[in-house]
């Protein structure tokens, strides 16, 4: 049984859903991300933010599992500050629905300032509408320059730590977010980003608490059943089902459930 | 903040025995690749290739902790955001990479 906190289903065939259930996945949440080209309009937004809110539980539900969403306009798409803004405004409509979580997934992506200003812009969305937040960092060589970006915007901005998850940490970022008190999830990809054995030392080397596992799936190479197969890499290494729970089941569970509209299939 | 480690329940024996196999053949892989740049007249001083060869001689260190340090060396160090974003994507390396 797993909870994959992190996958772009949008981006995925209806096969996965039913892969996925079948390896145990119990709930989904799924961020707002970038589509592999630029929205030219705020309703391009609209109608993606209604397919996150209405398509994708439907499909989800089909095979048992439980999905949300968190919404935003990625940092790929933020130096159009006008776009940008306009879709901020047609979000808190959208943060009422009982499926949508908070604002995510928002950060960084090539570090620049226009996207710093949207980030904190959205941190701000956050702030007044009492909402969680999920974020990306960015990538490979920016990564670590943007993580501590990011870190110093959500101090500056005063919000509360155990209320926002750093994703898509590595070796040389997951001491950074989790020593100042965030959440931080490890996204497990082929090529990029951890492996499953990569993430379970991360788990030896830093511990359990505040630290989650997901697959990020998505329209590039990628694998929707990531989180399993991390169980299973642990498994193999003699951890105990207890550990393997937590990271895979309970500590998404925990994080998750601040929201007050997160559940699973099985009623959690 | 303090931390307690969980050590890799394997044994040391295993741990080689279940891993090396496939660590032998990403060593091989890199050494391909870099005999490939060299048939195809490629470029040695390209900052990505310079860049792996710092992680690569980090490799040999003793010192526990070579994952992190060798993300590091991938790492653009630099504190301030840039002015505008100059692509979507990642090169894996900073263009600046620092000796």
């Amino acid at each position: 049984m797993y909870i994959d906190p992190h996958v772009h289903m949008v981006s995925r065939t209806t096969d996965d859903y039913e892969r996925m259930a079948l390896a145990g996945c119990v709930a989904i949440t799924e961020p707002a991300f970038w589509a592999g080209y630029d929205r030219s309009t705020a309703q391009g937004f609209f109608d993606y933010f209604r397919t996150l809110t209405e398509t994708e539980p439907a499909r989800a539900a089909q095979y048992g599992i439980v999905h949300h969403t968190w919404l935003c306009i990625n940092p790929k798409e933020a130096e159009d500050l006008g776009l940008a803004r306009e879709v901020l405004s047609i979000i808190p409509d959208f943060l009422k629905r009982e499926s949508v979580l908070g604002i995510g997934e928002i950060g960084l992506n090539k570090n620049s300032r226009n996207e710093l200003k949207i980030f904190e812009e959205h941190v701000e969305l956050a702030k007044s509408h009492d909402q969680m937040i999920l974020i990306h960092t960015p990538h490979l060589e920016d990564k670590l320059k943007g993580t501590r970006i990011i870190l110093d915007a959500l101090e500056n901005a005063g919000v509360d730590p155990g209320r926002v998850l750093v994703d898509h940490v590595e070796e040389h970022t997951v001491e950074l977010v989790l020593d100042r008190g965030f959440w931080a999830g490890m996204t497990l990809y082929p090529d990029t980003k951890c492996t499953p054995q990569r993430a379970a030392d991360i788990f030896e080397m830093y511990g359990q608490e505040r630290i989650w596992i997901n697959s990020a799936g998505d329209w590039g190479p990628s694998d929707p059943l990531a989180v399993p197969k991390c169980q299973q890499e642990l498994r193999a290494r003699g951890h105990i089902e207890e550990m393997i729970r937590k990271v895979s089941f309970d500590n998404p569970l925990k994080f998750l459930s601040q929201s007050g509209k997160f559940k699973t299939a099985r009623g959690d | 903040m303090s931390r307690e480690e969980h050590p890799c329940p394997l044994d040391p024996d295993k741990v080689i025995e279940r891993y090396f196999l496939e660590h032998r053949a990403k060593l091989i892989d890199l050494a391909a690749f870099l005999d490939r740049i060299d048939r195809a007249g490629g470029d040695r001083d390209d900052f990505r290739i310079r860049t792996m060869m710092r992680g690569i001689r980090e490799l040999a260190t003793e010192e526990p902790g070579r994952a992190r340090r060798v993300q590091e060396i991938f790492s653009d160090q630099s504190r301030e955001p840039i002015d505008e974003a100059p692509m979507k994507g990642a090169m894996g390396a900073p263009e600046e990479s620092a000796e």
